[in-house]
């Protein structure tokens, strides 16, 4: 047979594509299920490890079982719209924060999830994400916020391809961990958290930078300021309506003294 | 004489043709995976398995791939193989899969692949083709293993992602040891890639030009 004839060589193209194709999809929609579930999966984790659980001494347990966990610990989770609304029947897991990142840019309509989780502790504390562009490609993250709506109990971060040992670093424990118990106000006001070349020293919303990535510092530190600038509406009423609760029931107390 | 050519098919790729040391062919990914020992052996593994099958298969086709498309031929059978190694990393490896990330993908462009691929699946039997195509990754295998060695150990002061540097020796507790910054960075792997070259030639003369 001729192998160099048009038309063996048409044929020949057209069954052999046919058949890779046949076997990638088969293989594609038979993987599919597992894909799903291991990115599901790192989600929950990265959720849990921003509020503190799942950890030793400040690292991912590398035993633990995060769907677990976050089956055991999330008691709630919601999306707000813009205006700070809480909106019914979405589903809140499944949310895709690139589109919401895009919506926030616009300045268009954004549903953005909440989470509330409740601690080994007894206490609760919910957890916002972030999501924005760093040096090379995406990143993104959760942060926890306490109870009393100003201090943040965890955080962690991770990214698409920044620089590894410069800007990747931000994935690192060391980094993350620096946001626990740093506080969201200044003076009385809201304040996002400030990411500081050459140290943060004393500053009590401010965390160190990191050396030779001052580009994915910057970033970080405006995508988080992003993001929290439609979720303080949120926690500034939680707050007041928790200084309130106190006032009232000192008020109680008070009476009750008399 | 047969036999004779069976040995070399296993010990030429591993130090005398090496692909990377010799030939100088898939040095581009053999600077972005060996920052860890890990990556580097699932990435040598991917490549080796690539390599392999798809010069198995070639050979197979071998004299039905009609001349003038056996380049495009080649690369759909290579890339069949590339997806499918990324898909089940994804699936049964996730984090691993995270770590390389694009460069699995990026397996396809590996010159190692092509290379044996044309010099020799394309003029011999399917079994020695798969033992070339096999030999041949693992001789890519071995140098960036050696590479990722030196990388993790010295930069993060780990190997497989254990601590093997004590941990009171850092200078954060009190020691004088710190890791070498410039070991994570890819122009780290192209020195350390240098010394292999030059330890390689300074042991076998014979391959010194």
């Amino acid at each position: 047979m001729n192998t160099n004839s048009n038309k063996y060589t048409i044929i020949y193209t057209t069954i052999l594509v046919v058949v890779v194709a046949a076997v990638l999809a088969i293989v594609a929609s038979v993987l599919k299920p597992r894909q799903t579930a291991n990115i599901e999966l790192e989600q929950m984790k990265t959720i849990m490890l921003a509020a503190n659980i799942g950890e030793v001494d400040g690292q991912p347990d590398k035993t633990a079982d995060y769907k677990a966990l976050y089956e055991k610990h999330i008691t709630r989770a919601y999306v707000i719209d813009q205006n700070g609304k809480q909106l019914e029947g979405v589903d809140a897991f499944h949310i895709d924060l690139k589109t919401q990142f895009n919506a926030i840019k616009n300045g268009g309509d954004v549903t953005l999830p909440v989470y509330e989780c409740a601690l080994d502790d007894g206490s609760m504390v919910t957890i916002f994400p972030c999501y924005g562009t760093g040096l090379w490609g995406a990143i993104w993250g959760y942060i926890s916020v306490k109870e009393d709506c100003t201090t943040i109990n965890g955080a962690v971060f991770a990214h698409a391809s920044e620089t590894p040992g410069l800007g990747g670093e931000i994935a690192q424990p060391w980094f993350y961990n620096q946001f626990d118990n740093k506080v969201l106000e200044v003076n009385g006001q809201f304040a996002s958290v400030k990411i500081v070349k050459g140290g943060a020293g004393s500053d009590l919303n401010g965390v160190d930078a990191i050396s030779g990535a001052t580009i994915t510092s910057t970033a970080l530190q405006k995508t988080i300021a992003q993001w929290m600038d439609y979720y303080k509406g949120s926690l500034e009423l939680a707050k007041a309506i928790i200084t309130l609760s106190e006032g009232l029931s000192n008020s109680e107390n008070a009476e009750k003294d008399e | 004489m047969q036999k004779k050519m069976n040995k070399d098919i296993y010990t030429k790729p591993l130090f005398k043709n090496n692909p990377i040391t010799v030939l100088v062919l898939g040095i581009c990914s053999s600077l972005a995976v060996t920052v860890q020992l890990k990556g580097a052996l699932v990435m040598a593994l991917s490549v080796t398995l690539v390599t392999a099958f798809s010069s198995l298969i070639i050979s197979l086709m071998r004299n039905s791939i009609p001349n003038r498309v056996r380049i495009i031929v080649q690369l759909v059978v290579v890339a069949m193989f590339v997806i499918l190694i990324d898909q089940v990393l994804k699936a049964f490896s996730y984090d691993t899969s995270k770590m390389l990330s694009v460069y699995i993908g990026l397996i396809i462009t590996n010159c190692i692949i092509m290379g044996r691929i044309e010099a020799f699946a394309l003029g011999n039997r399917p079994w020695p083709s798969f033992v070339d195509g096999a030999f041949n990754g693992l001789g890519y295998g071995l140098v960036l293993a050696i590479v990722a060695f030196f990388r993790e150990l010295l930069g993060s002061g780990t190997l497989f992602g254990f601590q093997i540097i004590p941990q009171t020796w850092y200078i954060e507790n009190g020691g004088w040891y710190s890791n070498n910054g410039l070991m994570i960075l890819p122009p780290m792997a192209l020195i350390l890639l240098g010394c292999v070259v030059w330890v390689q030639r300074s042991i076998d003369k014979e391959i010194e030009e």
